[in-house]
């Protein structure tokens, strides 16, 4: 259907198997395009391709460690394969260790700026090149609310995201002349699988932190749709003077100073 | 259509970025009031929509006078029956540093731009928190959130409404209302060529400057007024007090 506003578009989303990145392969495959499912998570990514294949959509998935170079480029190469292009990839993978400087071992550390920073690299210099071949493209990278503003006992996840928001403006300078446009968003506490364990490495009760969490002007956590529609924004044609940014989408919640 | 039964109120819209939101919400579905000074142009806008099937009026208001925007407001109300978004979206600018800047010159441009957009939302949200939902957006600018040569005033001005709109986000997020702001770049509009010429820069001169960013070309009045669309609709309905920059990556550096 041409009135979709991903008619035609191919996208790879990383991550693609919960949470966030579930809502955009769904949301995006229901907007017309085919999806890319890249996630470590076997099961779980197939039944997400399985949803979409099912609804009349198309999909397929790639079981990937987005840490591992040969893995990212085994997940780009099959989508090419698969569906002859990539106009749309979006980093999403991304884990958290709620701890601080001192708490966090030198290997959580590591895992976390591998899954959240160095994928993003491993994935990009796969994909760019096939966007510049197609003359265009748009990469969306998951940031965080804490890649602006940081949090307590989240350091290397902080850190991290920071370093998201600052690569992806970066990247956006490198390949803005090649039409590719690279933006991030910043999404505040969503109501995703992820988010409950923090409240277990906080070892605090779940509704309470979730509780917590909701403290914020729209008084709620966001839903991972409503990310999605974010990332549908960024990756639509709507949003094609947009690039470098970073999309806060948090209900408000970095609005004032506390 | 993404904007159906909805009611949409859109400051200076009479030419721009405001024309084309006006023209963009009403094929989204919205009844449209636009406002602003210029009452030829404002009338020719709200004839072509209507010419396209949609439903638009056009109300002369000055956003710098209370009583006109409660006017504005309260004409919307009578005829469309309520109020689902305000754009406010009037904004002028002088090109000077702050030696040439007369004070006339400062108090319009913030006037306009800033006490305009309070006006407009002290008029509008009573019945937007009587009914518990609506959606505020606040034309920004790029040089709200960096700043710019010989544009001290507008600055300020935009400056100013970004964190007007995070204030107000603050304030009435519990009471179902959003408020964001949008930072576009440089955009082809009236309002570019006028600062060539109140610089002494030639034309071309002057565009090489505004298409010097990652994407190599200045923006488009649609291209801002889909980033609107997208604060005005519920796809962005976790989005508050944020600052939507659409810039081609001008800011990115």
């Amino acid at each position: 259907m041409p009135g979709k506003q991903l008619h035609g578009k191919v996208a790879l989303i990383t991550g693609g198997a919960g949470g966030v990145g579930r809502a955009t392969a769904l949301l995006f495959a229901s907007e017309g395009a085919a999806v890319a499912i890249v996630d470590l998570n076997l099961k779980a990514g197939q039944q997400v391709a399985r949803e979409i294949s099912r609804a009349g959509g198309r999909a397929i998935f790639e079981r990937a460690d987005v840490t591992r170079p040969a893995d990212c480029r085994r997940a780009v190469e099959r989508t090419v394969r698969e569906f002859g292009n990539i106009h749309i990839l979006f980093n999403n993978a991304g884990i958290i260790r709620r701890a601080s400087v001192v708490e966090i071992s030198e290997l959580d550390w590591d895992a976390v700026m591998a899954v959240n920073v160095k994928s993003i690299f491993l994935m990009c210099r796969e994909v760019i090149p096939i966007m510049v071949r197609a003359e265009g493209g748009s990469i969306i990278n998951t940031a965080s609310g804490w890649g602006l503003a940081a949090g307590p006992r989240a350091v290397a996840y902080c850190a991290s995201k920071g370093a998201v928001v600052l690569m992806t403006k970066a990247m956006a300078i490198d390949h803005g002349r090649q039409n590719i446009r690279v933006n991030c968003i910043c999404p505040g506490d969503t109501d995703t699988a992820m988010l409950r364990s923090e409240a277990r490495q906080l070892g605090e009760a779940e509704d309470r932190f979730l509780a917590d969490s909701a403290r914020r002007p729209l008084g709620r956590v966001g839903q991972p749709e409503e990310i999605a529609h974010a990332a549908l924004y960024l990756a639509s044609d709507a949003a094609s003077f947009v690039t470098g940014a970073a999309l806060v989408v948090d209900g408000g919640g970095l609005a004032g100073s506390g | 259509m993404r904007l159906e039964h909805k009611v949409a109120l859109i400051t200076g819209g009479t030419s721009g970025i405001g024309e084309a939101t006006a023209v963009l919400f009403a094929k989204e579905g919205a009844k449209v009031t636009i406002t602003g000074r210029n009452e030829n142009r404002g009338h020719a806008v709200a004839e072509r929509i209507t010419n396209d099937g949609g439903k638009a009026i056009f109300i002369r208001s000055d956003v710098r006078r209370a009583e006109e925007c409660r006017r504005a407001v309260d004409e919307t109300l009578r005829v469309f029956s309520r109020l689902d978004i305000l754009f406010n979206n009037a904004g002028v600018f002088h090109p000077h540093t702050i030696l040439d800047c007369t004070e006339e010159e400062w108090d319009l441009q913030m006037d306009i731009n800033l006490k305009g957009t309070f006006l407009m939302s002290k008029a509008a949200l009573p019945h937007m928190i009587e009914r518990r939902r609506g959606v505020i957006i606040n034309n920004s600018s790029g040089w709200g959130i960096a700043g710019g040569d010989a544009a001290v005033a507008y600055c300020a001005s935009k400056g100013g409404v970004v964190l007007l709109t995070k204030a107000m986000a603050i304030d009435h997020g519990p009471q179902g209302i959003r408020v964001n702001a949008l930072c576009p770049g440089d955009v082809d509009t009236p309002m570019l060529p006028e600062d060539a010429r109140l610089r002494g820069l030639k034309w071309q001169d002057y565009l090489a400057g505004c298409t010097n960013r990652p994407l190599g070309r200045i923006g488009t009045t649609d291209e801002i007024a889909k980033a609107a669309l997208f604060l005005a609709s519920d796809d962005s309905s976790f989005m508050t007090g944020a600052a939507l920059v659409v810039d081609g990556g001008g800011l990115a550096d």
